[in-house]
Order: structure tokens, then C-alpha cells, then sequence
């Protein structure tokens, strides 16, 4: 990518973002919260994800056609999981 | 002029056109990976939810903080491979070779920490195949009964799937950062020819992304208590 | 830099006959190093167009074996499980070292950057490095189908493939393994190709629809061969250790295998299908000499394929025991992808009509495409319905469908495309009465060989198996006999085809008088493709039934 030249100071900024929800997301998992702890925890890893992706990766800067490919690969993730969850989450209602 | 001439393979108009075409490339291996991980992420996604307490079970059991704290590393990692790219971008030399080293380093640690928690799970009888005590995890109570000795095990080869592919992953990205410093050593990495750096740096940031969803899939799922914290 | 060469068509010189340019691609070099080592898009396209091609014979050899041993009901030729090797040699050679890779690594290697007015793909050098990996995935794939076989069919479903098959599963899916690489490399190429070096002018809305085609096609080879290669890692990973993953004894679930597997093995169909297509769409526009009926409407089908090819993998599960809700939504979208299909064939009839068609060998095979596409694609319309399915599922009736699209469509489209560029490729043409003779033999060939096998289906004999009961002879010999027809249609051409390498005139660099940027080069192209960067001021296909007039 040829955007502006990011200034260190946001990265040292996004990376003390980024330890500090390490840290959270780390101290959850010592609460007595049972099925909740993957939801808090991707929840979590989403915020970080996206931090890394627009500050360190630049997106915040990159092209149209940049955007598209990492769109396209949620995208189809989504399709991938989504679909497949389709079944196994109406097993139990009817079988044949 | 001579060097931009250099730099710009015959095929490309300009550099420009070059560099748009070398990020947006990257862009799409990226999207290819995010279904490799996507294709295992999603097989993880139904076994969990078809099998919550068994996965809950066995991921009390895998090492919280050596997982945390190889968090921190590759996170710190990131960053100083994000000052790389700064640093190639304006010139740097100096600062862009010590951030080279540094992500190596980072890297490298990261690997050791791995290769030692391994061993730790080796011990403590965590590895299907290898060493792994059914008989244990009977004894094991579970959210509704008894764990089931299968269901933990599916849920570790997960663990060893996800993080070896992770950690081959860290192993190519290591080699790249080899050959990138090589590279700044004979000075060829200037803010004309900066590309390779912006280039191995994308995919570097993209496998911490993916750890930053494994630490909570597979370290994070189950509850842990403080006297977790050993090595 | 640049210079006005328009993508109008432009009469040619009547004069003089056609000469082969003095330096082109073919003759910058020589030796066997020249082409290992070589960059040049076309010269790789050269090297894919060998490589495939000997595979494609290799396929054939397994399907002939099958063919003549279900001469007989008794299967007298070859014992049960070496037709179970049979059937899953060609199923994986077919599949993937032809059919997936063909038309986009040869045609589209070839046509890519110069139909946008580029001088090369994005990246050249992975270019050449996923013929490499293609071919050493090949080769490995190749020893194991060899030397011992593989009997699981070509889609490895567990627990058969990850524990008791007692073959040579593993080093046949690391051959796939490694061959998924070269897709992903192709289709990468491609879009990035697509996106960012397009010639000045050349719009997305001025891109051939063989360019829209292929950019389709490589969405679906980028973000579904992942997880191919996910699906056999995992595979691999259970039958190496032991340690279920997709086995229910140990806690798995075969059908998430299942999953995994179709959602690259439905796409990949269209990736077959997509750039045939493509070539579809140029050939009938340049054989009316008209404009493309609803260039949009086929642009946005194109699209439209690639997304909801994905929504559909699961009807190939419908008797897998996956839930009778989640079959229900996917028998639903199954259905869905017939509308863009429909759009395409609708628009290349609607080109025709009122066209001055001429029906030259690339005409005959695109109109054997259309026919013979809309023949399969609407058996796959039955084979969308739940109830439907249930009762041919896994019998002839699906080999019969998929062999439509497959072979009818995919390489039929294949052979279209290759007899149209061949003399941009080679700068020579080929004998006019054997192509004709070819397509017609190929045609008929085709049709008997899987029109019977639809009948077979719906009375009940399954695929797969090499004995069958007596009453199904006479449409079990009746297909074995078309083989051999189709089996003289696919060689005749492998022989003409090399002779006008020697033998056939020079064709100049518009035979067809087509437009598109592509002819406006001499055949065959030099390296650089174009002598200067072309500025496009029109859309692709400019014709118009006056100017054709000037052609016949």
C-alpha cells in the first residue's frame, strides 16, 4: 500500500489497546461464567482483530479493492459456517 | 530515476500500479487463509457445541498462562514489525534493521514458549496418541455428569491442528523475516523499495490475528482458577 | 506511450496472404530452458496445454476400461476392486488435473492479459511456480494412482478413506493437496490481474465476458480450494494417527466431512463451467456478428454463480443424514442457481437471433455447449428436489447429469475455445474438414454414450459398481458404444490440431475477424503482447451484420 505514513505514536497507542484486552479477556476466563466465556472471548478477539487489521494493516488507508478481498473472506467464512451450523443446529428437531 | 527504474518490473506502468497490485495480492492469500483457518474454525465451532462440557473440560486443563503470555509476545511482535514498515517508509536503515531483528526474536520466543508448552502437555498426559489417560478423565465432573474421555480428546486434537497450523504459519513468516533482513543488510530496502517489508509484514499481522481467536477458543473456553498459573 | 487501436473491427488487407510475424512469442527463444524457465503468460499456457493434455488421455484410458468392462453384466473384464480404482482414477484426474485446471490455466493464461491490453499476468513468476507445483502434485498423484491404486472414489468419504481403506490414500490426497496451491495461485493472479492493469479505457463495463467469466471462476478457485485443502489435512491427520475427527466411534461426525468437502467440490463445478462459459459468450457474438444480447444481464449472472454456487453444497448430502430442515433451505437455493444459468442461455439465444451465423468448427462446438448445458442443467433441476433425489441419488441418472455438464459443457466449451484461439496461439490453421468432422463425431458420440445412462439411472442401476443385472445390456452396451465414438472426437483433433503446426497455412491475425483486443495483435503475439499500451474507446463486441458482410 502507498497511503500516508502512519505515525509510531498510533501504533504504540493500538498496542497498549491491545495488551490491555488481552489482559480483560485473560481475567474473564477466571469468572465462573460457563457457556458465556467463548462469546466474551471472540467478542473480545473481534475488537483486537480489528485493531491490528486497521492500524497495523493499514486498511484504514488501503484501496477499495483491499477492502474487497478481506470482505470476501468473511464473507465466505460466514457462508461456510453459517450453512454448516444450518444442520447441526436442527438435528434434534427432525431426523430422518 | 535509475532506481525507480530498477525497482519497476517490466510488466507494470508505474510504481504505483506496482504497488497496489503487490498489496492487493497479499490481500487476496489472505482471504484464502481466513477459509483455511475458516474450514477448521467451523469443524471446532460444531464438535463445541455439540459437546460444550467435554471442550469446557479440556480447555480448563491447557496452560493459561503460557498461553497468555505468548499473547503479549506476538502481539509485541506485531508492533515492532509495524515500526519496520515505518521505518522502511522513511528511511530509516538502523531502526528498520533492529525492528526486523526484534519481531525475530519475538517470533522466535514464541516458538519456544510453544515448543515448551508442549512438553508441559506431553507431562501431564494432554497429547492423544502419544500420552493421553483416559482413565483420568472419568474422574472428571463435568457442568451435567462425568466428562467423556473421546469428547476431550477430539477437543486436543483441535488444540494441536489449530496451533500446529499456527505455528507452521509463524515458522514460514520467520523465514521471510530472514530473507528481509538480508535484505535491509545490503541496503536494498529504501522508501522506494519498500514493499517487501509492507508485504511480509501483512501476512505476519494477519497469523497474530489468528491467535488472537485461538487463545480464546482454546485456551479461554473453560473456567480457570488461580493456581492455573504455572508454567 | 499510447496509441488509438480501437476494438472495432477492422477490415483485413484482402491483398496479400497472411505471413507468421518475424519475432513472436514462439520463436524469441530455444530450448528446453527457454520454456522451464520462461514468464511469458503465453508460453506458460503452452506448457499447462501439454500437461493437461496428457492427463485428459490419461482420465480417458480409466474411462474406457470402465466402458468396456460394462460391456458385459457380469463384469468379465476387470475384478471389483480394480474397477473400483478405475472409477476413482478418472474421477481424480478428471476433476482435478483436468476439468478444474484446463481452461483457465490454458486459455485463460493465455487470453487474460491480452484481452485487457496488459503485457503480463500480476505476477508472472508465481505464474510459473504453480505450473510447478501443479505438475509435481500431479506426478505424485499420478504414482499413487499407479502404483497401487486408491478405491475410495474420488471423494474420499470417511471413515472408508481415513480408516479402513487399505490403498494408497495418503500420498494421492497430498498430490491434491499440493496441485490446490497452483489453483489458488491461478485465481489470485487473475483477479489481482483483473483489478489493476487493465488498459487505459478498458472499464469493467468493457471487459469481455470471457474476462468476466474468468473472474468468477477465480472468486470460487481462491476461497473454496482452502478448504479442499483444510478437509484433507484433516483427513490426513486422522488416518495417519488414528485420532477421530470425522470418525463416530471416537465422537465425529462423517458428515462434517461432507460439508467440508462440498463446499469446494459444488463450487468447483463452476469453476469448470464458468470459463466455458466465457467462451461461449465471445464465440456466439463473433459467429452472429452481432452485438452480445444483455452483456450485463450474463456479467452479472457470471457473478451470480459464484456466490450462490455456494449456498448449495449440502444437496449432495441429502441422503447423508444431515436435518430435514437444513435439507429443505438447500434444496430451496439448489434451485436458485438455475435462474442465473437460465439468464446466460436466454442471452446466447437471443444473440442468435436474427444473427448471420456462420458455422464454423468453434460455432458447432459452442452451439453443442449450449444444447447439450441446458440438457444437464435441467436434470440438475430434478436432482434439486428433495423426494426426486431420494430415489436416483447415487444411481446412472447423476453420472448421466453431471457428465452433461461436465463433459457436454465444461469440454465441450474447452474444445470451442481451443479451436477459436488456437491460430492466435499458433498463428496457423487447421484442416477445415476434419474440425467440422470432429465436432459432429464428438456431438453424436456424446449423446449416446449418456443419454442411456440417464434411463439407467431412473431404473434404478447405481454408479460405482462393476456387475449389474442382465436387463440393462442392451443401454450399458449402447453407452459403451458412443465411448468409443466420443474416444475417435477426442483424438481427431489431438492429431489435426499438431499437423497444422507443420502443415497449416498461416492464418493472420484475425481469421474469424473478431473483435476484442486480442486479435488486434499479430498471431502468434509477440512477448510483450502489444507494441504499444492500446487505448480502448469501445465496448467488446462492436459487430454489426454490415461488417460481417465484408468477412463472407
Amino acid at each position: 500500500m502507498s497511503g500516508p505514513i502512519t505515525p509510531t505514536r498510533t501504533y504504540y497507542c493500538v498496542f497498549a489497546a491491545l495488551i490491555a484486552l488481552t489482559l480483560a479477556t485473560v481475567f474473564v476466563s477466571f469468572l465462573e461464567l460457563g457457556p458465556w466465556h467463548t462469546t466474551v472471548g471472540v467478542l473480545i478477539g473481534v475488537v483486537k482483530a480489528s485493531l491490528v487489521g486497521l492500524f497495523f494493516m493499514h486498511l484504514l488507508h488501503s484501496s477499495k479493492a483491499s477492502w474487497l478481498a478481506v470482505l470476501a473472506g468473511l464473507f465466505w467464512f460466514g457462508i461456510l459456517m453459517a450453512l454448516t451450523l444450518s444442520d447441526y443446529l436442527t438435528r434434534h428437531v427432525l431426523a430422518y | 530515476m535509475s532506481t525507480n527504474h530498477a525497482v519497476l518490473a517490466h510488466h507494470f506502468e508505474n510504481l504505483e500500479q506496482q504497488r497496489e497490485t503487490e498489496t492487493f495480492g497479499m490481500w487476496l492469500f489472505l482471504a484464502t487463509e481466513v477459509l483455511i483457518f475458516g474450514a477448521v474454525f467451523t469443524c471446532y465451532a460444531v464438535y463445541r457445541l455439540r459437546y460444550p462440557h467435554d471442550f469446557e473440560a479440556a480447555s480448563a486443563r491447557l496452560n493459561i498462562l503460557i498461553g497468555s503470555i505468548n499473547t503479549i509476545v506476538l502481539l509485541s511482535s506485531s508492533l515492532t514489525m509495524a515500526l519496520s514498515v515505518h521505518a522502511a517508509r522513511v528511511g530509516r536503515q538502523q531502526m528498520l534493521l533492529t525492528c526486523l531483528l526484534l519481531t525475530i526474536f519475538l517470533g522466535g520466543t514464541f516458538l519456544g514458549f510453544k515448543a515448551l508448552e508442549y512438553y508441559e502437555d506431553y507431562r501431564e498426559k494432554l497429547v492423544p496418541v502419544l500420552s493421553f489417560d483416559p482413565g483420568e478423565w472419568t474422574k472428571v465432573e463435568g457442568a451435567e455428569g462425568p466428562v467423556n474421555p473421546q469428547r476431550v480428546q477430539l477437543m486436543l486434537v483441535f488444540y494441536y491442528v489449530m496451533t500446529g497450523l499456527h505455528a507452521v504459519h509463524m515458522i514460514v513468516g520467520m523465514g521471510l523475516l530472514v530473507w528481509l533482513v538480508a535484505e535491509a543488510r545490503r541496503g536494498r530496502l529504501t522508501p522506494v523499495r519498500y514493499m517487501p517489508v509492507d508485504i511480509v509484514g501483512l501476512y505476519w499481522h494477519f497469523v497474530d490475528i489468528v491467535w488472537i481467536f485461538l487463545l480464546p477458543l482454546l485456551y479461554l473456553t473453560g473456567t480457570h482458577h488461580t493456581s492455573d498459573l504455572h508454567f | 506511450m499510447t496509441s488509438a487501436i480501437t476494438t472495432g473491427f477492422i477490415p483485413q488487407a484482402k491483398a496479400r496472404p497472411p505471413r507468421i510475424p518475424g519475432e513472436n512469442y514462439l520463436n524469441v527463444a530455444f530450448g528446453v530452458k527457454s520454456w522451464l524457465f520462461t514468464t511469458d503468460h503465453k508460453r506458460i499456457a503452452i506448457l499447462y496445454l501439454v500437461t493437461v493434455t496428457i492427463l485428459f488421455f490419461l482420465g480417458g484410458a480409466a474411462a474406457t476400461v470402465i466402458r468396456l468392462n460394462l460391456m458385459t453384466p457380469y463384469g468379465e473384464l476387470v475384478p471389483a476392486d480394480t474397477y473400483n480404482k478405475l472409477f476413482t482414477a478418472h474421477g481424480i484426474i478428471m476433476v482435478w488435473f483436468f476439468l478444474v485446471p484446463v481452461v483457465p490455466t490454458v486459455l485463460g493464461n493465455f487470453l487474460v492479459p491480452m484481452m485487457i491490453g496488459a503485457r503480463d499476468l500480476a505476477f508472472p513468476r508465481i505464474n510459473l511456480l504453480s505450473w510447478y507445483v501443479f505438475t509435481t502434485g500431479a506426478v505424485i498423484t499420478l504414482w499413487a494412482l499407479l502404483a497401487g491404486g486408491v478405491d475410495t472414489g474420488w471423494t474420499f468419504y470417511t471413515p472408508f478413506s481415513s480408516k479402513y481403506a487399505r490403498t494408497n490414500v495418503l500420498p494421492t490426497m497430498i498430490g491434491i493437496f499440493i496441485s490446490g496451491f497452483s489453483s489458488i495461485m491461478t485465481g489470485l493472479n487473475f483477479i489481482a490481474t483483473m483489478h489493476t492493469m487493465r488498459a487505459p479505457g478498458m472499464t469493467w463495463r468493457r471487459m469481455p465476458l470471457f474476462m468476466w467469466a474468468h473472474y468468477a471462476a477465480s472468486v470460487i478457485l481462491v476461497l473454496a480450494t482452502p478448504v479442499l485443502a483444510m478437509a484433507l489435512i484433516l483427513v490426513g491427520v486422522e488416518r495417519a494417527w488414528g485420532i477421530g475427527i470425522f470418525d463416530p466411534e471416537l465422537g465425529g461426525d462423517p458428515v462434517l466431512f461432507q460439508h467440508l468437502f462440498w463446499f469446494y467440490s459444488h463450487p468447483v463445478v463452476y469453476i469448470m463451467l464458468l470459463p466455458a462459459m466465457g467462451i461461449v459468450s465471445e464465440i456466439v457474438t463473433c459467429f452472429a456478428r452481432k452485438h452480445i444480447f444483455g452483456y450485463v444481464f450474463i456479467l452479472w449472472s457470471s457473478i451470480g454463480i459464484a456466490v450462490l454456487g455456494f449456498l448449495v453444497w449440502a444437496h449432495h448430502m441429502f441422503v447423508a443424514g444431515q436435518s430435514v430442515y437444513s435439507a429443505m433451505i438447500f434444496s430451496a437455493l439448489s434451485y436458485m442457481v438455475a435462474v442465473p444459468s437460465a439468464i446466460k442461455v436466454f442471452n446466447w439465444t437471443a444473440t442468435l437471433y436474427k444473427g448471420s451465423i456462420a458455422f464454423d468448427t468453434p460455432m458447432l462446438f459452442a452451439l453443442g455447449f449450449i444444447a447439450l448445458f441446458t440438457m444437464g442443467g435441467l436434470t440438475g433441476l430434478f436432482l434439486a428436489a428433495l423426494g426426486v433425489d431420494m430415489h436416483v441419488h447415487d444411481t446412472y441418472f447423476i453420472i448421466a447429469h453431471f457428465h452433461f455438464i461436465m463433459v457436454g459443457g465444461a469440454v465441450m466449451g474447452y474444445m470451442a475455445g481451443l479451436h477459436f484461439w488456437w491460430p492466435k496461439m499458433t498463428g496457423r490453421m487447421y484442416s477445415e474438414f476434419l474440425r467440422k468432422l470432429a465436432a459432429l463425431i464428438i456431438f453424436i458420440g456424446f449423446i449416446l454414450t449418456f443419454l442411456p445412462q440417464f434411463v439407467l439411472g431412473y431404473l434404478g442401476m447405481p454408479r460405482r459398481y462393476h456387475v449389474y443385472p442382465p436387463e440393462f445390456q442392451v443401454l450399458n452396451v449402447m453407452s459403451s458404444a458412443g465411448a468409443s465414438i466420443l474416444a475417435v472426437g477426442y483424438v481427431l483433433p489431438l492429431f489435426y490440431l499438431f499437423w497444422s503446426l507443420y502443415g497449416g497455412k498461416p492464418s493472420g491475425p484475425n481469421p474469424w475477424g473478431a473483435t476484442g483486443l486480442e486479435w488486434q495483435t499479430p498471431s502468434p503475439p509477440p512477448t510483450h503482447n502489444f507494441d504499444e499500451t492500446p487505448l480502448v474507446i469501445s465496448g467488446p463486441y462492436e459487430y454489426s451484420t454490415e461488417e460481417g458482410a465484408l468477412v463472407h
